[in-house]
């Protein structure tokens, strides 16, 4: 026998040392690395102080119920002492609705509600494949019913417009077996534009007079606040994305006269600024229409709101065409599809695809940029609505209060694209890398 | 540049093409509305309040030519308007009249062919700094840091005295009144400039207005009027002589309160004829005899607009000071009304 010891069992383990595990692990390696990596942090960690102790007191201080920048003074002077800072809510409860609404009239604010709420259910067959088809029908129409719920008027003006797509889609059906796709859109495009130009007013006029059916009618001079932003934003976005897709493919062209306009196109835009395309939109077509004219400054902005995102768009798009394997496109070739059945089925899915960061990037950078016209003096949320409710004497004064509340509500609405962005390229990643 | 020379010809050849057939009279009577160019918000001055209703001293003047020229105070649309986009809008005609605090200058008067037709405010720029700063005269200034608008007169002039005074100072500069008033209540700046209005206004904001001074000197002279586009002399006439109806009834003590009876007891011919009991002074430009009546009716004279306004019963609390009618030794003056 020797008395050999033999351990039967291992040994538990033991606890790595504390500066090899868990916060103090973490704070050595991050934070307190080396001497400057210390510095910085404590640095940091200083400034982080100044700010928030300054900050943290002005929110906690907040006041929601008082009439005036005066009295919120008083309440903040009485609650928290003398010097004491706060945050004066009490505008934003006061105002707020012309934040989100500008001037648009008090007693008909359930139409832009209405509309917002239409939008919502509109945009939901376009944005999940699980909301049942049949909503397409409402996304398709929707333009007509929030132009007619937003601006008002006789309902016949809505239905006419919209009866110009209809004898696009008519003359397209009848001369697609005629004359091929390219052709016959062109006429129908053709057919659609002489409707509005000659029998779109008269008849809503006719009908109008006929059967007076409507609302009260409100200018564009009384929206703003993200009313405004809103309706230049979405409508700029719904157009400019099929724009933006027709430009990258005009760019690919092998038609030079179709490939020099795209390129023109594009080129022109994105080399100008978009404050001054806003200033021609708001100023210098002033000076060439006939006085009286009554174009629409805001129509007139979202026009060239799109033609701008939509020329970065078509960028944009390319990029994901480029981005195509010659492969596919010859295979497509090879299927005897045509140009637009090779586009649609093979091509278009793929490239939009690949530009779906791209794309949304750009619809959040319009969507933020519409805040832009405030410089043609439109009532943007920040600027225009601002300088109103600052002009009044009760809130004189008053700095970063509606900064924060608008930029909260922008955040609010950019992070809900950028997600949405993420929900879908997740939705349709098919490769496995 | 030479893209530049064609447009600019361009809208010259439509400007003028335009002044030849326009009679904004008869426009604004086909409209059934006044299209009034207004500050994007201008305390006292012009601004919508919480309800979206536009109020102030500028936009009361609008009210008054919307009533002489179509009996009814309340067909007025406000195009909100800021500095840069002002006069173009004047211009193309997207706005018949424009009444925004703006300066009369020669150049503006001439190259913009613009025509002031009248000065419904005396201002001038004027500095406020804290009272224990110890300064009791902008010429005592020397060394201060002042907030500055960039990109105004008001900048020239503050360069102007300091250089005429031999003294210096250290510009802080800011993009809008209100940033201003903020880096100022801050303390980045010892002083800060702007007209002399913007600044009562301010002052009557700040949390401890007793410890801020507006000092005596008034370096430049602002006088601010309504605006018409040059060459439609006619509507020039209808905007200017509304505005003279105003102060002379101030001067012939005619109230918005009071204009009827005054209308049925007066024995003064000049009253009679400018509330149309006799003569046809309205018709002669183009309006109905009763136009200036209906102006006083709708926004009261020249008193009540400047005192319901920024005057001192308001807590933007303005003297009338220049603004006073001549008979109280102030610059407010209207030619004879016959």
């Amino acid at each position: 026998m020797s008395d050999a010891f033999f351990r039967t069992e291992m040994t538990p383990p033991k606890a790595p040392p504390i500066t090899e595990r868990g916060v103090v692990k973490w704070l050595r390696e991050n934070l307190f690395a080396g001497p400057y990596n210390t510095i910085l942090t404590l640095v940091a960690l200083y400034v982080l102080y100044l700010f928030l102790s300054s900050v943290i007191p002005w929110l906690l201080n907040g006041v929601w119920n008082a009439n005036s920048l005066q009295e919120c003074r008083e309440i903040v002077t009485a609650s928290a002492g003398e010097g004491a800072t706060g945050a004066c809510w009490a505008m934003i409860r006061e105002r707020w609705n012309q934040f989100l609404f500008g001037l648009y009239p008090q007693d008909l604010y359930w139409r832009p509600a209405v509309a917002l709420g239409l939008l919502l259910v509109a945009i939901a067959p376009v944005l999940f494949p699980k909301v049942p088809r049949q909503l397409f029908w409402l996304t398709l129409f929707y333009p007509a019913i929030a132009f007619f719920l937003l601006w008002g008027g006789s309902i016949w003006t809505p239905i006419v417009a919209m009866m110009g797509f209809g004898v696009m889609a008519l003359a397209y059906r009848l001369l697609v077996p005629l004359s091929g796709v390219t052709v016959a859109a062109m006429l129908g495009v053709l057919a659609a534009v002489l409707w509005w130009l000659f029998i779109d007013a008269p008849l809503a006029e006719a009908l109008s007079a006929a059967l007076p059916v409507g609302l009260q009618s409100v200018g564009s001079d009384q929206f703003g606040g993200f009313l405004l932003a809103l309706v230049i934003g979405v409508t700029a976005i719904s157009f400019s994305l099929p724009l933006g897709i027709l430009l990258a493919l005009g760019r690919q062209s092998d038609l030079p006269v179709v490939k020099m306009l795209c390129v023109g196109f594009i080129e022109f835009i994105r080399g100008v600024p978009l404050i001054t395309l806003i200033f021609t939109a708001a100023l210098l077509l002033g000076y060439f229409l006939p006085r009286g004219t009554n174009f629409d400054t805001i129509l007139r902005v979202i026009i060239l709101v799109t033609f701008f995102a939509a020329a970065y768009l078509a960028e944009v798009i390319r990029g994901g065409l480029a981005a195509l394997p010659r492969g596919q496109y010859e295979a497509a070739d090879a299927l005897g599809l045509d140009y637009w059945r090779a586009q649609r089925l093979i091509i278009l899915p793929q490239a939009l695809k690949i530009s779906i960061p791209g794309i949304v990037s750009t619809f959040i950078g319009l969507f933020k940029d519409t805040t832009l016209v405030s410089f043609v003096a439109l009532l943007d949320p920040l600027r225009g609505v601002t300088s109103v409710v600052r002009a009044d004497l009760n809130w004189k004064g008053i700095y970063w209060e509606p900064y924060i509340f608008v930029g909260a509500i922008f955040f609010v609405i950019c992070f809900g694209m950028s997600r949405y962005s993420m929900y879908l390229e997740k939705k349709l990643k098919t490769d496995h890398r | 540049m030479k893209k530049s020379v064609f447009f600019g010809a361009l809208a010259a050849t439509t400007l003028v093409a335009g002044m030849a057939s326009a009679a904004t009279i008869d426009d604004v009577k086909a409209r059934g509305e006044l299209l009034c160019g207004s500050s994007t918000g201008l305390t006292g001055f012009g601004a919508p309040d919480a309800s979206g209703n536009w109020t102030g001293f500028d936009v009361d003047l609008c009210r008054a030519v919307a009533a002489a020229v179509l009996g009814d105070a309340t067909k007025v649309k406000f195009v909100p308007l800021t500095g840069e986009t002002r006069f173009t809008a004047l211009q193309s005609g997207e706005v018949d009249l424009l009444a925004r605090n703006s300066t009369w200058t020669m150049s503006r008067d001439s190259e913009l062919a613009l025509d002031f037709v009248a000065v419904n405010y005396y201002d001038g720029q004027g500095f406020m700094v804290k009272k224990d700063l110890g300064v009791s005269s902008a010429k005592e200034l020397d060394g201060a840091t002042v907030c500055i608008q960039t990109g105004t007169t008001t900048e020239l002039n503050l360069a102007d005295f300091f250089k005429q005074n031999n003294i210096t100072y250290q510009p802080v500069n800011v993009a809008d009144d209100n940033e201003a008033q903020s880096q100022y209540v801050a303390g980045a700046c010892d002083a800060y400039t702007t007209d002399a209005s913007g600044l009562a206004a301010s002052r009557a904001t700040l949390p401890d207005a007793e410890n801020h001074i507006i000092l005596p000197e008034i370096i430049s002279k602002e006088p601010l009027g309504p605006v018409v586009r040059h060459g439609d002399n006619n509507w020039g006439d209808i905007v200017r002589w509304t505005y003279y109806a105003l102060l002379i009834a101030e001067e012939k003590g005619i109230t918005q309160a009071n204009v009827e009876e005054v209308l049925a007891s007066t024995t003064d011919e000049e009253v009679k004829r400018l509330l149309g009991a006799s003569g046809d002074m309205g018709v002669k430009i183009g309006l109905d005899n009763a136009a200036f009546k209906n102006a006083i009716l709708a926004v009261g004279n020249y008193g009540e607009i400047f005192a319901r306004n920024i005057g001192e019963g308001t807590s933007i609390n303005l003297a009338r000071g220049l603004n006073a009618l001549w008979t109280q030794g102030g610059l407010q003056y209207a030619p004879p009304f016959r």
